[in-house]
């Protein structure tokens, strides 16, 4: 069958099982907005690139599905460079299609014209630039392939404009061989001999999950071995809702932000099962001190973690899912009541900060329990960077997977609000709050439009605390209160702003309004933004200075 | 520590890019690189040498095993191989040092391949420790110029870094 380039993204997308597409158009996208235009897939047109391509994001983490954006050459396409970042640290699969200038004008300074590949070429799993109509239907199916299987992330195909418009054969291969790209699924049966007589023999071991859980859907046999061996399970802010928050092995998340059990429990191990975590310096604080006594076994599909940042002593490349079925059918059930009782005198939940009825302030830990509550857990909850992400990660219990969208890796600020309308439209029946900052917010602001537009009923909760949260608070613990441009002096009525787009505005100052306006969004029909005015003295605790060891947790009050 | 990689890539636009670029973003050492085709159409050949310690040598292969146009790596340090760079070296040369220049030059098996009234360009293959010394030694009479090409290593005997064997 002969098919126009344009008429093949389409065509693949179609056989792919793919009906959703994030986008802005173009000049050289032009064509394949043409082929859109009579195809079944449903095109979400955002205000901004980034908008579009954190709301695939949000899309794909959501429903495991490879998210899709489509943006022109030049400026399209580097609009999306923080969102092809984002995914490509947090290992979302995306498939990214720009348009080029036509291959005559590469290479001219043509106008519109930037080397996509070239900059995207360090944020990329992978990346191509189509030359030659007889390479795209293999492109394209390579291009599905390679972002969603192994470690996941963002490929981006550079699509130029002739080349849409250019005739060839199309057949879409079913099956694909790649002589570079094959990703090793299986563990080593030795190593995991060797993972299983060394969690028996261990004394004080803890399960350590990351967002690999989350790729892998390893959920029922994370909680198998957990559960079977009586073994403590913490997740890291990436593997939230890996493991039921609610279960009496669960210690809260480690780290800079973490629980003082999980830290604690860390540094006393003497066993660590590692699973889809990558050590990140938030996680370890510092690394020399991290977890002296602990044998480590890390568990993870790609090689490079392992032993990246921490010497490993049983490592097991493969997918976590495969190996944590033969892991648990090995090992036998372990005694760790002594160990557990230990943990038990550690706090597993770090403690809400309650609302001042006195001083009429809305205390922002306290706003987010409340979300909680009322959402009984069940919400799908994205956020941005920052106190308001750390608050939430501390406060919304996650029980379950795939219900937590938060910038973990590249920490960007407006990816919560864009992300979540990628969730909604991915997972219409569940409610879908963005907790976001008033700084996070004002980034992609104008993706309002788009929530009105579609009419994607997600509930926006601003904390607003007139600043910069986390930045000033570093300022005030580390740099003698000089708040360097982290106040805003002027902010905008979000309430007015909302409105003005279409989506119903709530302001929220006193303690007492909360309970009504969470109330009014449930009923709301369409987006909703409430801007809770929060205390903007609030700072996030406990917490471990950068480079110090994950035991020093600094405490609300005896911080300075 | 110096290692030698051998690295089969696929031979498209950008892949040298893609492995120079990992070089410098993941802040490895690197102390030369030599491409060129192969005896299996659209397969090239990097002879990377890299300047590092072992564990950093082990993520520098991982780094490079992800990236979807390398086929295969072989540290060949610790093989029996054989490594050649060719040198070109422009030197001073008066009439009355020539023929001592020229004696270097055949002490060391190198050719003496253009000549002009007040300089020579001498071109010499053979391994780093063999060029260094030729180097020091024509030092002495003043280098305008040096080009080198990087390192390249085969392993001897039966031994090939062919893709087909299994590795990656």
């Amino acid at each position: 069958m002969k098919l126009k380039g344009a008429d093949m993204v389409i065509s693949a997308l179609e056989k792919e099982g793919l009906n959703t597409v994030f986008g802005y158009p173009g000049g050289a996208l032009l064509t394949l907005y043409d082929s859109l235009y009579h195809s079944s897939l449903k095109h979400i047109l955002a205000r901004h690139e980034q908008g579009a391509i954190h709301a695939a994001d949000g899309y794909a983490r959501v429903s495991g599905k490879p998210g899709v954006v489509f943006a022109t050459s030049g400026p399209g396409a580097t609009n999306l460079v923080t969102g092809i970042s984002n995914a490509y640290m947090d290992s979302v699969p995306l498939v990214i299609i720009t348009g080029q200038v036509p291959t005559f004008l590469i290479g001219t300074d043509a106008f519109q014209e930037a080397d996509i590949t070239g900059i995207s070429l360090p944020v990329c799993k992978h990346n191509y630039l189509v030359k030659d109509i007889k390479d795209l239907p293999r492109i394209l199916k390579e291009a599905f392939f390679i972002s969603s299987t192994g470690r996941p992330g963002p490929v981006l195909i550079d699509l130029p404009k002739d080349i849409q418009e250019e005739k060839g054969e199309f057949s879409y291969p079913d099956e694909i061989d790649i002589p570079g790209y094959k990703p090793n699924l299986e563990g080593h049966p030795g190593q995991i001999s060797r993972a299983v007589r060394a969690i028996n023999k261990a004394c004080r071991p803890v399960i350590l999950g990351g967002g690999g859980v989350i790729r892998s859907e390893a959920y029922t046999e994370l909680k198998e071995i957990a559960r079977k061996g009586n073994i403590p399970v913490t997740l890291t802010l990436m593997g939230l809702g890996g493991f039921p928050a609610s279960d009496e092995l669960f210690l809260g998340m480690p780290g800079m932000h973490g629980t003082r059990a999980a830290n604690y429990a860390l540094m006393e191990a003497d066993l660590i099962l590692a699973v889809g975590v990558r050590f990140d310096d938030r996680v370890t604080g510092k690394l020399s001190a991290f977890a002296p006594d602990a044998r480590v076994i890390h568990i993870d599909i790609d090689p490079v973690e392992i032993g990246k940042n921490i010497a490993v002593d049983i490592p097991i490349v493969g997918d976590l899912k495969k190996v944590m079925q033969s892991l648990s059918k090995k090992f036998k059930p372990g005694n760790t009541r002594q160990w557990l009782d230990r943990i038990r005198g550690w706090e597993k939940f770090t403690p809400v900060v309650e609302n001042n009825r006195q001083e009429k302030i809305i205390k922002p830990q306290s706003l987010i329990k409340k979300i909680y509550e009322k959402t009984r857990g069940k919400a799908l909850v994205s956020t941005d960077v920052g106190q308001h992400q750390m608050w939430t990660a501390q406060q919304y219990r996650f029980d379950m997977p795939r219900g937590w969208v938060t910038s973990g890796g590249l920490g960007t600020m407006g990816f919560g609000f864009p992300a979540s309308l990628g969730v909604k439209l991915a997972r219409p029946e569940e409610t879908v709050f963005c907790i976001t900052g008033d700084g996070g917010f004002q980034m992609n602001i104008q993706e309002l439009a788009t929530a009105v537009d579609y009419q994607i009923p997600v509930k926006i909760a601003i904390i607003n605390n007139r600043c910069l949260g986390m930045v000033r608070q570093w300022q005030e613990l580390f740099y003698e209160k000089k708040y360097s441009s982290t106040i805003f002096d002027y902010a905008p009525d979000f309430s007015r702003i909302a409105e003005a787009y279409g989506a119903l505005g709530l302001r929220i100052e006193h303690p007492e309004e909360i309970e009504g306006a969470l109330e009014k969004s449930f009923q709301a029909e369409g987006p909703v933004v409430m801007d809770f005015q929060v205390d903007p003295d609030e700072n996030v605790f406990p917490m471990v200075a950068p480079n110090q060891p994950i035991s020093k947790l600094m405490d609300r009050g005896n911080s300075s | 520590m110096k290692s030698v990689l051998a690295v089969l890539v696929e031979d498209k636009p950008g892949v040298l890019t893609r492995v120079a670029g990992l070089f410098s973003r993941r802040g490895f050492n690197i102390d030369s690189i030599a491409v060129g085709e192969t005896n299996d159409p659209g397969i090239s050949r990097m002879t990377i040498t890299v300047e590092e310690d072992n564990s950093t040598l082990e993520q520098v292969v991982k780094q490079l095993n992800k990236l979807v146009n390398v086929l295969k790596i072989s540290n060949i340090t610790e093989d029996p191989s054989v490594s050649r760079e060719l040198m070109l070296v422009k030197v001073k040369a008066e009439p009355e040092n020539r023929g001592e220049i020229q004696q270097i030059v055949e002490t060391f098996r190198g050719k003496v391949v253009d000549v002009s009234l007040d300089s020579l360009i001498i071109e010499v293959t053979g391994d780093d420790e063999k060029l260094e010394a030729i180097k020091l030694l024509l030092q002495h009479y003043g280098i305008k110029e040096i080009v080198r090409t990087g390192n390249i290593s085969m392993v001897r005997g039966n031994k090939t870094t062919d893709h087909k064997n299994p590795g990656k």
